[in-house]
C-alpha cells in the first residue's frame, strides 16, 4: 500500500474555480468507505449577496484538531498522513470533532449517532487510484495529481498548506491553490 | 517507566483488583465454593479487571473526556438528577441494550450486533459470577440418593441457596445450557461481520487484521471451543474434554488479557454515549449558539464554551487577538470563511484563477 502513497501525488483545492455544480457530491457517495454519503461539502458562500460557492474536503491536518478533541479516541492519522473518519465501535456522536474542526469538515449523521469525514477516497488512494471528487470536478477546483502536473495547469499560482485561526498555525497534508508566491493563508 | 506510567491509574487499577479479590473471598465464603477448575480464567479476569481499569482511568483523564464525566456526574447529583437518572436509564435500554444507533445504519448489521452484544454481555453475566465463586450448584443429597427420582439442584448465591429445581426441566435446561445459547448468538453475529470485513471493499481498505479481524476470529474461536466442551461430554463420552478444556481456556484467556487494549474496550467505552447525550440535553436547556456567519444557531453555548477550554488545554490557539475563536463559527461558517479569505487573496494578486 505504501507505493502508492510514494508516487508523490497530492491533493490540490482552488474553491476559487468551484461553479456549485455538486458533481463532486454525487462521486463521493460511491466512494466504498462512506456507505453512500457524500462527505464533500458543497455551499454557497452568501446567497443573498454573491452567487460564490466553496467546497471542502478534508484538508488532513499534520496535527488535527478533530483528534484531539475527541473524548472517544475515535480519530486517528495513519503514516501516509491520512486522518480517517470515526472508528464506529468508539465514536459517541459528541460532535466535539464537528464544532472543533477549523475547516468545518466532519459531518455528524444524527442518525446513527455517528460522525462521518472525508478520509481522501482511502479504497481509492490506498491503491493509486485518484479521490472520486477529483475525478469528475469539471471545473478545476478539485484536482489529485503530482506537482507537475499542478504546475503546468496552474503556472500562475502557488500551492500552499499552511493556514492561519487566530494564533494558530495549521499545516495540512491537501494543498490550496493561491496566487504566485503566497505562502500561508489567513483565515481568522 | 514512571512517566510511562500514570501512577494514578495505576491506584485507581490496584485498589479495584484488590476490592475484586476482597469481593471473590466475601461471594466464595473464603474459598469455600471456588471452583479450583477456574484458577486460570480466575488470573484471566483479574488481570483484565486491573487493564480495564488502568485504561479507563487514563482514557477519562484525557482534556475531552474528563468534560463529559464530570459533567455527567454533576449532572446526576444536580437538582435535575432524578429526571436525568430516568432519562438516562431509557437511553441505556435504547441505546445500549437494544442499540438502536446501529440498527439504523443497518438493520441486518444491527441485528447481528446486538446477537453478538447480547451473547458477550450474557456470557460475562454467567461466567464471571462462576468463577469469582459467587454461584455454585449442589445436589440435594435426597435426590441424589435415590437413582429414580429425578435430579434436583440448589443454586447458591454468594453462599445463600436461592432456589432449587430439577435438573431436567426448563430452568435446568436454560441455566446449564445458557453458555451454549450466548455462543450460538455470537458466532452468528461475528460470522455475519466476518463475512462484510472479507467482502465489503471500503472495510477491506480501512480495516486491519488485529484491530478488526482479529477480535472476531477470538470471538468465534472462543464460542466454538465452548461449545466443543458441551459436544464432547454429551456426544463423546468426554474423550476430547481436556483437549477442549484447554484450548477453550486458551481463547478465553487471550481475550481477557486483550480486553484492555483492543477493539473489545468499546464494550467498557460505549456508555459514555449516554454521558454525550445527557450533556447536549442539559446545554440545550441553557442556549444555542449563533454562528457570527450564518447567524443560525448550530450547537450549544456550553458547548463552544467547553471545547474553547478543551482547544486550549490540548495545546490550540484558535482565537485572534480581539479574542474572536474559529470555534465561534459553525461548520458552514468555517467553510464560508475560508472562501472569502481564498478569494479576497485572488482579488488582490488582480487574478481570480492563477
Amino acid at each position: 500500500m505504501a507505493q502508492y502513497y510514494q508516487l508523490q501525488e497530492e491533493f490540490f483545492v482552488d474553491m476559487q474555480r468551484c461553479i456549485g455544480c455538486k458533481a463532486c457530491e454525487a462521486a463521493c457517495a460511491e466512494c466504498e468507505t462512506n456507505g453512500q454519503e457524500a462527505m464533500i461539502h458543497v455551499n454557497y458562500v452568501d446567497r443573498s449577496t454573491t452567487i460564490q460557492t466553496t467546497v471542502q474536503v478534508c484538508m488532513h491536518c499534520e496535527d488535527p484538531v478533530c483528534a484531539n478533541v475527541c473524548p472517544a479516541d475515535a480519530i486517528s492519522k495513519d503514516e501516509f498522513g491520512i486522518v480517517h473518519t470515526a472508528n464506529t465501535s468508539r465514536c459517541i456522536g459528541c460532535s466535539n470533532c464537528v464544532m472543533a474542526c477549523p475547516f468545518g469538515v466532519p459531518k455528524k449523521m444524527e442518525e446513527y449517532d455517528l460522525m462521518m469525514k472525508c478520509n481522501m477516497c482511502y479504497d481509492r488512494t490506498s491503491v493509486g487510484k485518484k479521490p472520486m471528487c477529483a475525478t469528475v470536478c469539471p471545473s478545476g477546483a478539485l484536482f489529485y495529481g503530482t506537482r507537475e502536473e499542478m504546475q503546468t495547469k496552474r503556472p500562475n499560482s502557488t500551492p500552499i498548506n499552511t493556514f492561519l485561526f487566530g494564533e494558530e498555525t495549521v499545516k495540512t497534508k491537501v494543498n490550496l491553490m493561491m496566487p504566485k508566491g503566497s505562502k500561508e493563508l489567513r483565515v481568522l | 517507566m514512571l512517566k510511562i506510567v500514570d501512577l494514578k491509574a495505576f491506584l485507581v487499577a490496584c485498589l479495584a483488583t484488590l476490592f475484586t479479590l476482597a469481593m471473590i473471598l466475601i461471594g466464595s465464603r473464603s474459598l469455600q465454593n471456588f471452583d479450583a477448575a477456574l484458577v486460570a480464567y480466575l488470573f484471566g479476569t483479574l488481570f483484565a479487571v486491573f487493564g480495564i481499569v488502568y485504561r479507563y482511568t487514563v482514557w477519562v483523564q484525557r482534556p475531552p473526556t474528563r468534560v463529559y464525566f464530570l459533567s455527567s456526574i454533576k449532572i446526576l447529583f444536580s437538582k435535575d438528577g432524578l429526571h436525568f437518572l430516568w432519562y438516562s436509564f431509557k437511553d441505556f435500554v435504547l441505546n445500549i441494550l437494544f442499540q438502536r444507533f446501529i440498527m439504523r445504519r443497518s438493520k441486518s448489521r444491527g441485528l447481528a450486533h446486538l446477537l453478538m452484544a447480547t451473547g458477550c454481555i450474557l456470557a460475562f453475566c454467567i461466567t464471571i459470577p462462576l468463577t469469582f465463586g459467587w454461584i455454585h450448584f449442589t445436589l440435594v443429597p435426597a435426590s441424589g440418593m435415590d437413582p429414580t427420582a429425578p435430579k434436583i439442584y440448589t443454586a447458591h448465591f454468594f453462599g445463600y441457596a436461592i432456589m432449587n429445581f430439577p435438573v431436567k426441566s426448563i430452568i435446568g435446561f436454560l441455566t446449564f445450557g445458557a453458555l451454549n445459547w450466548c455462543s450460538i448468538l455470537v458466532i452468528i453475529g461475528a460470522t455475519y461481520f466476518l463475512q462484510k470485513r472479507l467482502k465489503d471493499p471500503g472495510l477491506i481498505a480501512t480495516q486491519t487484521f488485529e484491530g478488526d479481524l482479529l477480535p472476531l476470529l477470538l470471538l468465534i474461536m472462543v464460542s466454538i471451543t465452548g461449545l466443543g466442551l458441551t459436544l464432547d461430554y454429551e456426544f463423546m463420552h468426554g474423550k476430547a474434554y481436556e483437549f477442549m478444556a484447554v484450548t477453550h481456556a486458551f481463547f478465553v484467556i487471550v481475550f481477557l488479557i486483550w480486553m484492555p487494549f483492543g477493539k473489545f474496550f468499546h464494550i467498557i467505552q460505549r456508555p459514555a454515549q449516554i454521558g454525550a447525550h445527557i450533556y447536549k440535553e442539559v446545554g440545550r436547556q441553557q442556549g444555542m449558539q449563533i454562528c457570527r456567519f450564518t447567524q443560525r444557531e448550530y450547537t450549544t453555548k456550553r458547548h463552544v464554551h467547553d471545547l474553547k477550554k478543551i482547544t486550549a488545554q490540548t495545546g490550540f490557539k484558535l482565537e485572534n487577538k480581539e479574542g474572536e475563536s474559529i470555534l465561534d463559527y459553525s461548520p458552514e461558517g468555517k467553510r464560508d470563511l475560508l472562501a472569502i479569505a481564498h478569494f479576497k487573496a485572488r482579488k488582490e494578486s488582480g487574478e481570480f484563477f492563477g
